[in-house]
């Protein structure tokens, strides 16, 4: 079955979505996460969306909640290099994600999540 | 009986082309308060070209349907002629003008040709309703026209007034002039979206001072584009907002707790210095009398 990797980099996790997401998908890699993040014990996630040109409310959501799991596990999310296409989605749909942090590129984001975690 | 009616119409028009031509020519010149000699000799081919057009048409079938085929020269003539003097500043009336001026002319000849008062009313009654018909399309293409010149106005002040400025190194300005209705915002919110993402800039001054009234649908747009900006990984921060304006915003209910905002353009920029963490020190006036500008940690 199709699933998405999720690679560690010390501390933190790093997910890089380059697929189309489909519902199926978004379960299983909410599924997988949360149990990489206890087994790992990280303290950070970043969500790559760069690739993404396509969202629906399922998908928003489903990003908005992984960060709220992540948040309950003691772990930090960030989303970066989200397209201005997809940012004007979710607005229009009225997800402003509350409580995902975001950042240009991965880097800005690394560097974000190494701020915040000491 | 009605085909020879229709056709002695066109047939009296050809045979006074010259003299209705000339009487039609001179009434228009009166009607017109403008007087300019290269436009007169102008309106006089349009009008002998207008003429030979309505013969034609009338002579086909002595049709008098102004949408039928045979009129669509007389269309032609008749729409280039509208868009001309709306694009000239002409009034609606001095462009119906051109065709109205025909009927005194036209109903003058009528009357000398025809003696029997029953066709004679007849006639009378299909010309003024031909000639009514094609003042009527005079005026909707004048309308049109004058449409398409200001929905052509409007797209072009959407492209000019949305300029995405960079200020410095990763801070972006979007000096916003003119009210804020859907479409405007729709653009400059793409328009900053796209700006960000080539610029990698992480913060955007998103600046109101041209905005002239703000109200909730306002209030909302501006929400939207900062929202969009955050999940996008760049900050807002909205300046420009005049005093009156600070009033309405609060007297309407309208939370901006969620954006930063300042007074003025100057503060905004500053903030966004300290975000950056660049600093302008003011040192002792050169030959320019320019500000030293030092990039480092901030203050």
């Amino acid at each position: 079955m199709e699933r998405i990797p999720i690679l560690r980099m010390g501390r933190f996790l790093l997910v890089t979505i380059q697929v189309d997401m489909h519902d199926q998908l978004a379960l299983t890699l909410q599924d997988d996460l949360t149990e990489r993040i206890v087994k790992e014990r990280a303290k950070g996630v970043l969500i790559d969306i760069s690739s993404l040109d396509v969202v629906d409310s399922f998908i928003g959501r489903m990003i908005s909640n992984i960060a709220g799991m992540s948040r309950v596990l003691d772990a930090q999310t960030v989303v970066v290099g989200m397209r201005p296409a997809v940012a004007i989605t979710l607005v229009e749909l009225g997800l402003n994600l509350a409580g995902v942090r975001t950042a240009l590129n991965v880097e800005k984001g690394m560097a974000l999540l190494q701020g915040a975690a000491p | 009986m009605k085909e020879t009616q229709k056709s002695s119409l066109s047939a009296i028009i050809r045979k006074h082309e010259g003299d209705i031509l000339a009487e039609w020519s001179r009434l228009q010149s009166a009607a017109s308060s403008r007087r300019d000699p290269a436009q007169d000799a102008e309106q006089r081919t349009v009008s002998r070209e207008f003429l030979t057009g309505m013969v034609q048409a009338l002579g086909a079938e002595g049709d008098v349907d102004i949408r039928g085929a045979s009129w669509s020269r007389v269309r032609e003539l008749l729409g280039e002629l509208s868009a001309a003097r709306a694009r000239q500043g002409y009034s609606p009336s001095e462009t119906a003008t051109f065709v109205f001026s025909l009927k005194q002319p036209l109903f003058a000849r009528l009357r000398a040709e025809i003696t029997d008062p029953a066709k004679l009313a007849d006639e009378f009654w299909s010309a003024t309703m031909l000639i009514d018909a094609l003042g009527l399309y005079t005026t909707e293409a004048y309308q049109k026209s004058r449409e398409d010149v200001i929905s052509r106005q409007q797209r072009e002040l959407l492209e000019l007034s949305t300029p995405v400025v960079e200020l410095w190194e990763g801070i972006l300005a979007l000096p916003l002039i003119g009210t804020l209705d859907s479409s405007r915002t729709q653009v400059v919110m793409e328009s900053l979206l796209e700006k960000i993402v080539s610029s990698g800039a992480e913060l955007a001054i998103i600046d109101i001072t041209g905005v002239p009234t703000v109200d909730t649908l306002v209030a909302q747009h501006l929400m939207k584009t900062v929202a969009a900006a955050r999940l996008m990984g760049a900050d807002c921060i909205i300046s420009g907002i005049r005093p009156q304006i600070a009033q309405t915003i609060v007297h309407l209910g309208v939370d901006l707790s969620q954006v930063t905002t300042k007074s003025s353009l100057a503060d905004a920029f500053i903030v966004a210095l300290k975000r950056t963490g660049s600093r302008i020190e003011v040192g002792t006036p050169v030959a320019n009398g320019g500000a030293v500008v030092t990039n480092g940690a901030a203050a």
